[in-house]
């Protein structure tokens, strides 16, 4: 076999190598039913869930906990998934600071007893072009 | 006044350039058909050439217009109001210019008008082919500015779009049609940034340059000139190669300078999308040199040049056409273009792969087998790592794309990128890197030497055993100041000082021959310095504001998680590692001095731009303003001053972290790292959090005192003294009028660390009372003058506190990133050196496939 050929093979067993590293590594979008199943099985890999925040009637985020004079690395949340189950979040970070605003949110991270520890989130604000107003529209009328 | 002239004119030089483009594209193409390289139909190639300028001015006055409209504050365009305000200093209008993405496509184009241009001049052999496929990049590329609507299809969207046109639904359009607001939205914050200015054109080059040997590629195939290509691709690609790599690492420092994820990269796919093009890149560049030195390899060329420029479309097309949704949180909003960048995309992919299976058969090999001893090999291998490097990225970053794809065909997939990203990453490039520091500093040593088992295991002696020494030196040091050495590091640190080694013993040895020819070497070691860099400052970053105050809120989970910020009361110093930090204030950029200015001195004016001196500003034993002077301030950015006291040393330094509340963006705070630099590391800090700034704050009830002149009392564990009352004065920016009666308590009151005058007012206006409260924010205080009893002398005070104020901060500690800059710098000269030398070389006849093992072979 010339060397040409093993070289050509290694490559191969590499790529192939990586793209199953990288199959075993890919994360899912799941639901918060799906991420207590896997964590009842022991499963303890990490994965996204995207939801909602619950808001009152005032549209007030309810059951935010954060008191950074007690602990600036603890905020709690509670997010609505897309099936509407409810699941409260616990962050080991301080409350990101436009989190009020945000209408969607993508959390990483797993369920540990009856919580969802996330270690990232990933917040979608509305759209730079929907809420903002013209400045100085109404003064020119 | 609504100005459409400039609008209309920029459109119409948007339309010209396009036509000019496919113009130029089908006469050139003309021009080159059945001639062999070096000569073209005359008048074909006039026309095209005519084309060709014509598209450049073109593209000139189109950006010419859109400056006009930006620098000119023309709100009635939607470019100007969603990227530029009016008090954006004129060298950030600049940014506004390619924060959006026709201005970034503008740019691009603009780039590859002037190489255009450059090609037309120095390589004029190769214009009428080379130039086809330029003109032809051109015209999708203008395609996308286009903003044209057929068949109701929208094509490209342009960046001369009036306000009015986009907001269709705003209502003030419809009450006055001809509404011009009078100020913008202002640039994104985080893009007011020096590197902001220089590094998208210097990326954006590096994409066009990317383009050059691509075209030399393709002309090559089509004019079965498949090897004197070569030539002007290396040069070409040698310039790709420093330009996009430094745009690149400019980059990774905007982002260590700006951005707070702690980092220089974060496998962002943004960041993934310019890299790996520049991997393959670099990868081509090695082939080709084979090729052109050693005679081998030429296939190799041909496939990861063109992948090059493929892989760029490619990252176009992950960027813009908002296919990575929420995998990103930097990429572009979506202008509907996808349909638009997938032609693109596959147009040149068909192109380029038909061409290349064509004449693959006539592309010549080398006839050798490659053995242990000769460069050439390890070369290859090098080029193939680096290509697998780009291969794996490729693979995660494009997770996006399949959920995408596989949803078109109507199954619904929902992977997600890995959730420990670096982790990931990490795992693959860790080896990419070892291997590459290994073979660079080999390739380098075998390449300028005639190699047997004698003369290698005489030249790699040497090396071998400083680097064997230098890295149990190093393990040892790590162990002294107690981190841990995992197993893969100490490959990576042996790997990553052997490839200086070598590369430093080379660059002697050409010493002695040329030193112009160690270009290589230097690039070499550039490399091998950066990935010791990235292992110090990203696998020893050490975060020093862990929580250590033992107060935690939850003890669910106390085992493995850390508590990376800590609380920093105003004026109270806290415990951080090494360090006493101490939080002491808010401050402001007020242009034109040399340090930030305490909020303490300054009164807000209705105008946000303005305030008023309540004490001299004085710096560095100059005053630059008197009490009652009206200066001008930034105030977007609040700066908090954060001392860092080393305790065993006893020195201190001050670091600015900002952070800015930007409603408009719906992105809430804003924090940037400050970042203090030692020699062997820096310190970086942000703030994560402050108390919202948007709420009021509660002040607990009024607290009545009845007080004399000279009376001392307690204020929230403060004393403070009543030393008089005064008469009023103006200069504070009270508004008071002629007529008016106004005296003021003045108090001292004795704080942690320093003595504060606070003078609350007291205004009798017609007979009517008015208070004006004063506030010492460091102390949280406030307190007002409430009434007078003239006759037995006694004055009346309200006192009210609240929490103070604090910020939350994280530091972290970065050892030897000085390695990375450095090695970035190294880099980019080693391209230059070999660019030069390879400017000096005398012309050579271009040899017939042969392989020549010599000595003196020129640079690598």
């Amino acid at each position: 076999m010339k060397k040409s050929h093993l070289l050509i093979l290694t490559v191969i067993a590499i790529a192939i190598g990586i793209l199953v590293t990288t199959a075993g590594d890919v994360s899912q979008y799941v639901s918060f039913k799906e991420a207590r199943e896997l964590a009842a099985e022991g499963n303890t890999t990490k994965v996204h869930v995207v939801g909602r925040l619950p808001r009152d009637t005032q549209k007030n985020i309810m059951g935010l906990e954060y008191n950074p004079t007690l602990d600036p690395n603890y905020f709690a949340f509670t997010l609505v998934d897309t099936n509407r189950i409810a699941q409260r979040v616990v962050y080991f970070n301080p409350k990101p600071q436009d989190f009020d605003k945000s209408e969607q949110v993508v959390i990483t991270g797993a369920m540990r007893n009856d919580v969802f520890v996330a270690d990232k989130i990933l917040l979608k604000c509305p759209s730079k072009y929907v809420e903002k107003d013209i400045k100085g529209a109404t003064a020119a009328r | 006044m609504l100005n459409t002239f400039i609008g209309d004119a920029g459109h119409l030089s948007v339309i010209v350039a396009f036509v000019a483009a496919i113009v130029a594209t089908y006469s050139y193409f003309m021009a080159a058909r059945n001639q062999p390289l070096g000569s073209a139909d005359a008048s074909w190639l006039r026309l095209a050439r005519g084309a060709f300028f014509v598209h450049g001015a073109a593209v000139f006055s189109i950006i010419i217009c859109l400056f006009n409209i930006i620098y000119n504050h023309r709100y009635e365009y939607h470019y100007a109001w969603s990227h530029a305000s009016n008090h954006l200093p004129v060298y950030y209008m600049i940014s506004c210019f390619w924060e959006g993405q026709e201005g970034s496509f503008l740019l691009w184009i603009f780039w590859h008008v002037l190489l255009g241009f450059a090609i037309m001049r120095f390589n004029r052999q190769w214009e009428a082919p080379v130039m086809a496929v330029f003109a032809g990049v051109q015209f999708f590329l203008t395609s996308m500015i286009l903003g044209v609507v057929v068949l109701d299809m929208k094509i490209g969207s342009s960046p001369f779009i009036l306000l009015r046109d986009f907001l269709t639904d705003a209502p003030v359009f419809r009450l006055n049609p001809n509404f011009v607001p009078t100020d913008g939205t202002g640039l994104n914050p985080l893009l007011q940034n020096y590197w902001m200015v220089i590094h998208p054109p210097t990326l954006f080059l590096g994409f066009a340059l990317t383009l050059v040997p691509f075209a030399f590629a393709i002309a090559g195939l089509w004019k079965n000139e498949l090897t004197k290509w070569v030539k002007p691709a290396i040069t070409w690609s040698l310039v790709g190669g420093a330009v996009l790599g430094i745009g690149i690492m400019m980059g990774a420092y905007w982002a260590y300078e700006t951005l707070n994820f702690g980092g220089f990269w974060n496998w962002d796919p943004v960041e993934n999308a310019v890299y790996i093009p520049w991997l393959v890149l670099v990868a081509g560049l090695h082939a080709l040199v084979l090729w052109q030195r050693r005679r081998t390899g030429l296939r190799t060329a041909f496939v990861l040049v063109i992948s090059t420029f493929l892989l760029i479309l490619y990252a176009t097309f992950l960027t813009r056409s908002g296919v990575l949704g929420n995998a990103s949180v930097h990429s572009f909003t979506d202008l509907g273009l996808s349909g638009q960048l997938i032609i693109y995309l596959a147009a040149f992919v068909v192109l380029a792969v038909v061409l290349l299976v064509s004449k693959w058969k006539h592309i010549p090999v080398s006839e050798k087998e490659l053995t242990t001893y000769n460069p050439e090999l390890w070369v290859f291998i090098g080029a193939t790592v680096l290509c697998l490097g780009a291969f794996q990225v490729l693979v995660t970053t494009s997770i996006p794309v399949y959920n995408a794809f596989l949803g078109f065909l109507g199954i619904k997939s929902n992977l997600a990128l890995p959730a420990d990203q670096i982790a990931h990453y990490t795992k693959f490039q860790l080896w990419m890197g070892v291997a590459i520091a290994f073979l660079s500093g080999l390739g380098q040593v075998m390449w300028w030497q005639r190699n047997d088992k004698e003369s290698l295991t005489n030249s790699l002696t040497v090396p071998v055993v400083l680097t064997l020494l230098g890295a149990a030196l190093a393990m040892l040091l790590v162990r002294y100041y107690g981190h841990p050495m995992k197993p893969v590091y100490i490959v990576l640190v042996t790997a990553g000082l052997f490839g200086v080694l070598a590369n430093v013993g080379t660059i002697l040895r050409l010493l002695k021959r040329r030193i112009q020819l160690s270009g290589g070497a230097v690039s070499h070691l550039g490399i091998a310095l950066m990935l010791l860099g990235i292992l110090a400052s990203a696998g020893y970053s050490n975060i020093i504001s862990q929580n250590v105050s033992g107060l935690v809120y939850s003890k669910d989970f106390p085992e493995d998680v850390n508590r990376d910020n800590v609380l920093l009361w105003r004026n109270e110093a806290a415990p951080m590692q090494g360090y006493d930090v101490s939080y002491t204030g808010q401050y402001y950029d007020v242009p034109g001095l040399p340090e930030y200015v305490n909020k303490d001195l300054l009164f807000r004016t209705d105008d946000e731009f303005k305030a008023i001196a309540r004490a001299e500003v004085k710096q560095n034993d100059r005053v630059y303003y008197k009490v009652g002077d009206t200066l001008e301030i930034r105030p977007e950015n609040t700066y908090y001053r954060v001392e860092y006291k080393d305790r065993k040393t006893g020195k201190s330094f001050t670091l600015y972290p900002r952070a800015q509340v930007n409603e408009e963006m719906g992105e809430g705070l804003l924090a940037s790292p400050d970042i203090k630099k030692f020699w062997d590391h820096d310190i970086y800090s942000h703030i994560s959090t402050v108390p919202d700034p948007s709420k009021e704050k509660d002040w607990s009830k009024v607290k009545e005192h009845v007080l004399a002149v000279g009376d001392t009392i307690y204020l929230n564990d403060y004393f403070a003294v009543l030393r008089a009352i005064e008469p009023a004065h103006e200069s504070a920016g009270l508004g008071l009028k002629p007529g008016d009666l106004a005296i003021q308590g003045d108090f001292i009151v004795s704080g942690e660390k320093k003595q504060y005058h606070v003078h609350p007012v007291f205004v009798v206006r017609d007979k009517m009372i008015g208070r004006i409260p004063d506030e010492v924010e460091d102390l949280g205080l406030r307190l007002s003058f409430n009434n007078v009893d003239p006759t037995k002398g006694k004055f009346t005070f309200g006192v009210s506190t609240t929490q103070k104020d604090y910020i939350i901060l994280k530091a972290m500690e970065k050892p030897f990133i000085n390695l990375l800059w450095s090695g970035t710098l190294l880099m980019g000269l080693g391209f230059l050196m070999a660019l030069r030398q390879r400017k000096q070389e005398p012309p050579r006849p271009d040899a017939p496939a042969r392989r020549k093992q010599s000595a003196s072979a020129q640079v690598a």
